[in-house]
């Protein structure tokens, strides 16, 4: 017990910070259909936000600033370096989203330097479950992923918009023919991504108190995985995924004689399931379009 | 209540329409009629501005549609059920056809349109909360009629709502197609079936290869020896 539920709520709380990492990947995938490789650093973006605002004391303050910077740093990236080439070639648009994470990147070093920077945000403490000492922070992580999954699954399944959402994601120009306004649905999605990413970086922050420029890049990558093990283009399957990967990062690193293995275990488990699934768990084939 | 002047389209450097111009007054059933790759479905696709025109306007009630984006169209009056249906595969009937009204702020006024539109279609109503990408063909075909129908066109244009149905439900179709004009609603169907289009239409307009090269009351091309031997198989 002492080791089994410690290591399974690391992993459900490292778990449900994939999965909202991996939404972002998921949703602009789906809907804009790019691989938006800067996603990431956005993350690392949120955690200097809340670095400078740290500065000024308040917790609460600097999570919500994160959210908001990043919505509006999302937004911006959008417009400015992938509306323009919307019809132009997926690798072009690779090319350019590998691009704004150097740039996202470079920036930081250059504001603030390449030494790594110490930002506690909050202090939650252990308490004790089943005379087993956790930490507070995981459970609030855990508590936080659960609200937001159910929220953005009830928004998508039930609001106008997100039958929008589903219905750009199928097929832009049907979309187009009900009155749905493509751009503004994919400003939205690019919208919500970035969001999720702050409060991943927020979560991340919580366990490791320490921030560089690439902060974003291992969980990004990371985060790509699960989504592509869950589906790429699946709600459902970017947070299977996340909390899949997220369990057994947390198992494999519990064991000592594969723990220095734990990245390349996971990537393996990609390689693996892609082998057997070519989708993912619940990724649908693509149709054929028009 | 459509005017289409001088429209030309190219994809890259083929021109798919070769000015081709044509009306549509308030009430009318007008069928367009030709061969596969005539460019029918090009031309239904410039009107609601999926494909830019290179050159002509397209003018729909007093509104140059040449120069209105795809997503601002519907609210003007216009609905158009497109080649092969596309319906929202994943979503529900009933998702799919208030996807329909998406341009609507009238709650009652979209509760009354989808009675209106069940009333057309009861099959809907049965299946208003199955998968709309498991439902047959047909009923494929007529969830994309009433979706059209929820944004309360002035004017529907149908892109060859007979493909790949049984002559029953052709039949059935044709006949919806008829009520939804009787009850106001102004029809451009574009059609494979020239024979059942043009015994429904009021007047009608053949293309080939981009452009028009007859045009008549329907009952005039029923009889055209030409229109006879090339669209009507006899
Ligand atoms: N996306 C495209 N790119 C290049 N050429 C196209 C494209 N879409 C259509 N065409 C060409 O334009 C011409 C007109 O096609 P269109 O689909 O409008 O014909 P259609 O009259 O609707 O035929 P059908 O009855 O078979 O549906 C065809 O020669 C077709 O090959
Ligand atoms: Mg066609």
């Amino acid at each position: 017990m002492e080791l089994v539920l410690p290591t399974i709520i690391n992993g459900l709380s490292l778990g449900g910070t994939y999965a909202m990492i991996a939404l972002g990947y998921t949703m602009v995938y789906g809907i804009a259909k790019m691989l938006n490789f800067a996603h990431g650093d956005i993350i690392m973006v949120g955690g200097y936000i809340m670095y400078v605002c740290m500065a000024m004391g308040n917790p609460l303050i600097a999570v919500v600033a994160a959210v908001i910077g990043c919505v509006l740093l999302g937004m911006t990236v959008e417009k400015v370096a992938y509306k323009p080439l919307r019809g132009a070639s997926p690798l072009a648009v690779l090319i350019t989203a590998i691009g704004v994470s150097y740039l996202l990147q470079s920036l930081a070093q250059i504001i603030f330097g390449s030494a790594n920077k110490m930002v506690m945000i909050y202090d939650f403490g252990t308490i004790k479950l089943f005379d087993v000492t956790v930490q507070v922070s995981s459970l609030i992580t855990l508590a936080i992923c659960v609200v937001v999954m159910v929220i953005l699954t009830l928004f998508i399944k039930f609001t106008k918009l997100g039958h929008a959402m589903i219905a750009v994601s199928e097929d832009k120009g049907a979309a187009q023919l009900m009155g749905v306004n493509v751009n503004g649905i994919i400003t939205l999605t690019f919208a919500i991504g970035s969001s999720l990413a702050a409060l991943a970086g927020f979560f991340y922050l919580l366990k490791s108190p320490s921030i560089s420029s690439t902060l974003g890049a291992m969980p990004g990558i990371k985060a790509f995985t699960a989504a592509v093990i869950g589906g790429i283009g699946s709600i459902p399957g970017a947070m299977l995924g996340g909390i899949f990967l997220g369990l057994v990062e947390s198992i494999s690193y519990k064991i000592t004689a594969i723990a220095p293995y734990t990245d390349a275990i996971e990537f393996a488990i990609l390689i693996a399931i892609l082998l057997v699934r070519p989708n993912g768990f619940l990724g649908k084939k693509r149709r054929e379009k028009v | 209540m459509l005017k289409v002047e001088n429209l030309s389209v190219y994809y890259g450097v083929i021109q798919a329409i070769k000015g081709v111009s044509f009306e549509i007054n308030e009430g009318e059933i007008i069928a367009l009629i030709g061969a596969n790759g005539a460019g029918k479905t090009t031309i239904l696709h410039t009107i609601t501005g999926l494909i830019d025109a290179k050159s002509g306007s397209i003018i729909f009630d007093g509104h140059e549609l040449t120069k209105t984006p795809a997503h601002k169209i519907v609210s003007l009056g216009m609905a158009h059920v497109p080649e092969r249906r596309r319906i929202f595969q994943e979503l529900s009937v009933l998702a799919n056809l208030k996807l329909g009204a998406y341009t609507r702020k009238d709650k009652s006024e979209i509760e009354e349109t989808l009675k209106m539109v069940y009333e057309h279609f009861p099959i809907l109503k049965e299946r208003k909360n199955q998968i709309a990408g498991t439902l047959s063909g047909g009923e494929q075909q007529m969830l994309a009629m009433g979706r059209a129908l929820m944004s309360h066109p002035k004017i529907i244009l149908m892109d060859e709502p007979s493909m790949g149905l049984s002559p029953l439900y052709v039949n059935e179709i044709f006949d919806i197609i008829k009520n939804i004009n009787k009850s106001g609603t102004t029809v451009l169907l574009v059609e494979q079936n020239a024979k059942k289009a043009l015994s429904i239409a009021n007047r009608a307009y053949v293309l080939e290869t981009g452009k028009i090269a007859l045009e008549g009351n329907s009952q005039e091309l029923l009889n055209n020896d030409s229109i006879k031997k090339a669209y009507l198989g006899e």
